[in-house]
């Protein structure tokens, strides 16, 4: 693969990014259900 | 549980885009494999449009209806707007360097007007900040989201209205979808890796709102629980 270094970079941040928002997404809901919930 | 489905869908769909855009189609004969970066950043570019202009969309229905739910779509619009927006910005910077040469042109329009939306867009989610109010701060967003929104077309047409080392517009007409001048196994890519990352924006679309419409719920209800321990604290007259 010709400039694999800036091909991977794209990907692995882009589609990393995207997995980690949605990972800190589920966790802030979860807590805001959760706080729902207790109170 | 429509929604869980919707997740497991988009995941699915930017899991094979992913896989067909790295390893599938083949490398373009000019641009090497440097030209993969394209289909998730034209993708990016897409969604940040789509959210900015839903937030400017909610921010109408705000100031029009008074329905906290078109603030809590704006604000979860703007989040994740600014997030597609800054991918945008990254995949074209890495396809940047080994095709122009650079990383960034500071005279390029597209780049340039690309940089000020998400600069307005980080503003817009700052400034809602400001303010613990909540109907005063829902309408002080609608009006910077709208006029933020000015910027949509601008970055959209920079490239047809001044000259810069950015290409015209991918995407640009219907024509440019029905007769492509590329290779149609390109053109499906990137139009799979767009519908893709449109499902990811929608089940996220839906996810974020959920949790605004949970915090403002928990913020109205610490607002109330102030109100009363300060009229209970109050000596009897």
């Amino acid at each position: 693969m010709t400039d694999a270094a800036f091909v991977i970079s794209a990907y692995a941040v882009i589609i990393g990014g995207l997995a980690l928002y949605t990972a800190v997404l589920w966790r802030r809901l979860s807590a805001a259900r959760r706080d729902d919930e207790a109170r | 549980m429509r929604t869980r489905i919707l997740g497991f869908v988009a995941l699915g769909a930017v899991v094979a885009m992913t896989v067909v855009g790295l390893f599938v189609v083949p490398a373009d004969l000019n641009q090497g494999d440097a030209q993969r970066i394209m289909y998730p950043h034209v993708a990016s570019a897409w969604v940040g449009y789509l959210s900015f202009g839903v937030t400017a969309l909610a921010g109408i229905g705000w100031l029009w209806r008074r329905d906290r739910r078109f603030d809590a779509v704006a604000l979860a619009a703007a989040e994740i707007g600014v997030m597609f927006t800054a991918f945008a910005i990254w995949g074209g910077m890495m396809w940047g360097r080994p095709i122009w040469g650079v990383f960034w042109q500071w005279e390029d329009p597209r780049l340039i007007t690309t940089a000020l939306l998400l600069a307005l867009y980080v503003g817009y989610l700052l400034f809602r900040r400001l303010t613990d109010d909540p109907e005063r701060r829902a309408t002080r967003a609608a009006i910077v989201g709208i006029v933020a929104a000015i910027d949509i077309p601008i970055v959209h047409f920079s490239v047809e209205w001044w000259r810069g080392l950015h290409q015209t517009a991918t995407i640009g007409s219907p024509d440019r979808v029905l007769n492509p001048s590329a290779p149609m196994q390109f053109v499906a890519t990137l139009l799979g890796t767009l519908a893709a990352f449109t499902l990811a924006w929608a089940y996220l679309m839906i996810r974020r709102y959920q949790l605004a419409r949970a915090e403002a719920q928990r913020e109205e209800s610490r607002r109330v629980e102030r109100v009363m321990s300060a009229r209970t604290a109050e000596p009897a007259r």
